[in-house]
């Protein structure tokens, strides 16, 4: 039988286990990303952080929760770090110097405080999308230590198996560590060039969990919610017009994730979408982003695909589209990314603006360059342009060859779809 | 922390590049070379030999075997090397980006690649 008094301390209890768990999900990446800072090393600040956290299930019900719980955590990971170094120590002389020299570097408050411990988060980041580290160790290891995700659910998102991914993820850190690839927000002079290899990994993984819809579709939406969350992480700690650009393009893009697929997973293209089922407030949010970047007048080819993406969003239909805009800015991304893909885009949006006949023109020159012969986009635009001049022939001929070179599923059930569309009509 | 700098050429195409064309890239290198001898991270510089100049050996049945060439066989080589002393790969690749092999010689291979590394302590 339970007394009284003790049942409420049961209850207390149970009231700090969820008020840790809150503060695990909420924190523990803020609390990870100083320890690395502080112990200059992951694996021994994964450790602590989970030793801090005991810590805390331990004492927190017993003592009460500290005023400032993160730096409480910080605090106490670090300690456990000192006392894992020192019993090392006994086997290995050299660790007796680094445990030494981490308790005479006193904390003092300026480690903890709020701005320290968001710049920390950013220094993660920033050592995480390291271009000295491969683009899939980059995307891992910013999964794993930035996001919190496991070792299991990237795999399984990036179609790896756990332990190829594990092994990754352990490299990339031996890199971290043996190259000595510094846990710092580059410099003034530095900055573009690193901010685009952080921006990279975070489109990445929103693309794969956007266009590879094939498979566990729920999985992959995840990871494009976990890149807009990142996302929005870097626009708080960092607010550069291109940052805001790609958070604004994710939004507009995931806007569309209902509308783009049918009931049974079949690809619907843009023209032929619900628009009533676009996500109006993520198209709200984005359309803002998208003017704020390009304000700054320092923006780049993210704010500018965020601005043809919401120049889609704001039209009523397809035909009501304001293509002339388009056109436009695909010839200012042109200039400042010149690549035959945008070259494709920016001639099917000539072709909705002008007609198919000029488009397909542009198309073909591309074509004949030989510089996207192997890319099935170019061969579906075509194709696509070919039927709504009803040239039935060479619609089909394009079609087909789109057909040889598609991958994903939905795209090729998409592409045998308008095959079988032309045939009916003969 | 050290860090050894290996600067890289296309042999071929660089020995096929037309006199004038040399000269205006080797001139273009002084600025460089200059800038990155006073960043004051320098400890050793060396430039090397053509390719055609070069011996390896390799074990063979326990004993060394001389061949000619470089033990790569690549169209890329290595033609000078510098080591640096810096605090981090950040400022390591910050130096090394002073180097001609980092602004010129796109078309003839150019490129820098950076390398911690250690000395072995001499007793």
């Amino acid at each position: 039988m339970h007394e009284p008094g003790e049942q409420q301390a049961n209850r207390q209890t149970t009231h700090m286990r969820d008020a840790i768990d809150d503060i695990y999900r909420t924190s523990s990446r803020r609390v990870l990303a100083t320890l690395i800072r502080l112990l200059g090393d992951f694996d021994l600040a994964e450790e602590a952080l989970h030793e801090a956290f005991r810590a805390a299930l331990e004492q927190w019900p017993r003592d009460g929760m500290p005023d400032n719980p993160t730096a409480w955590l910080v605090s106490a990971g670090r300690f456990k770090a000192i006392d894992t170094i020192r019993r090392r120590a006994r086997f290995d002389s050299t660790l007796a110097t680094l445990a030494e020299q981490l308790e005479q570097s006193t904390m003092n408050t300026a480690d903890t405080d709020e701005q320290t411990i968001e710049d920390d988060r950013l220094r993660l980041i920033f050592t995480c999308c390291h271009p000295a580290l491969a683009t899939d160790a980059q995307v891992a290891l910013t999964l794993r230590e930035v996001c919190d995700l496991t070792t299991e659910a990237i795999a399984h998102a990036f179609l790896t198996r756990p332990p190829t991914l594990a092994q990754r993820i352990v490299r990339a850190k031996a890199k971290v560590r043996d190259a000595r690839i510094p846990y710092r927000v580059p410099g003034q002079s530095e900055l573009p060039a690193r901010l685009d290899a952080v921006l990279r990994v975070i489109y990445l993984v929103f693309n794969e969990g956007y266009s590879a819809s094939s498979g566990e579709t729920h999985t992959r939406a995840d990871l494009s919610g976990e890149a807009i969350r990142l996302g929005r992480l870097l626009v708080a700690l960092l607010p550069e017009p291109e940052a805001i650009g790609l958070l604004a393009l994710m939004l507009l893009h995931e806007s569309r994730r209902e509308a783009r697929t049918s009931a049974t997973g079949d690809l619907i293209v843009l023209e032929e979408q619900d628009r009533t089922r676009w996500n109006r407030d993520y198209i709200k949010e984005g359309t803002q982003l998208v003017e704020q970047a390009l304000a700054s007048r320092r923006f780049g080819p993210y704010t500018l695909q965020a601005a043809i993406s919401a120049v889609h969003a704001e039209a009523p239909s397809a035909a009501a589209t304001d293509w002339s805009q388009i056109v436009g800015l695909y010839d200012v991304l042109m200039r400042v990314i010149p690549s035959p893909i945008i070259e494709l885009n920016r001639a099917v949006a000539i072709a909705m603006r002008y007609s198919p006949q000029t488009g397909l023109t542009l198309i073909d020159a591309i074509l004949a360059r030989g510089d996207l012969n192997d890319y099935h986009l170019a061969h579906a635009a075509r194709a696509d342009l070919h039927r709504r001049l009803g040239q039935q022939e060479q619609a089909r001929h394009a079609y087909q060859r789109a057909l040889e070179l598609a991958l994903q599923a939905p795209e090729r059930r998409f592409l045998q779809q308008r095959l079988s569309e032309m045939s009916n009509e003969n | 922390m050290k860090y050894l700098c290996l600067a890289y050429y296309n042999e071929k195409q660089f020995g096929a590049l037309p006199k004038a064309e040399l000269d205006t890239l080797v001139s273009q290198c002084h600025a460089h070379d200059e800038e990155l001898r006073n960043s004051g991270h320098m400890m050793l510089v060396g430039s090397l030999a053509p390719t055609a100049s070069t011996a390896s050996v390799r074990p063979q049945n326990g004993k060394p075997v001389v061949t000619d060439g470089p033990y790569a066989e690549t169209k890329e080589q290595v033609g000078a090397f510098f080591i640096i002393d810096a605090k981090d790969l950040n400022e390591a690749i910050r130096i090394a980006s002073m180097h001609p092999a980092a602004h010129l010689g796109e078309h003839v291979g150019w490129g820098i690649e950076v390398r911690p590394m250690e000395f072995f302590q001499q007793t």
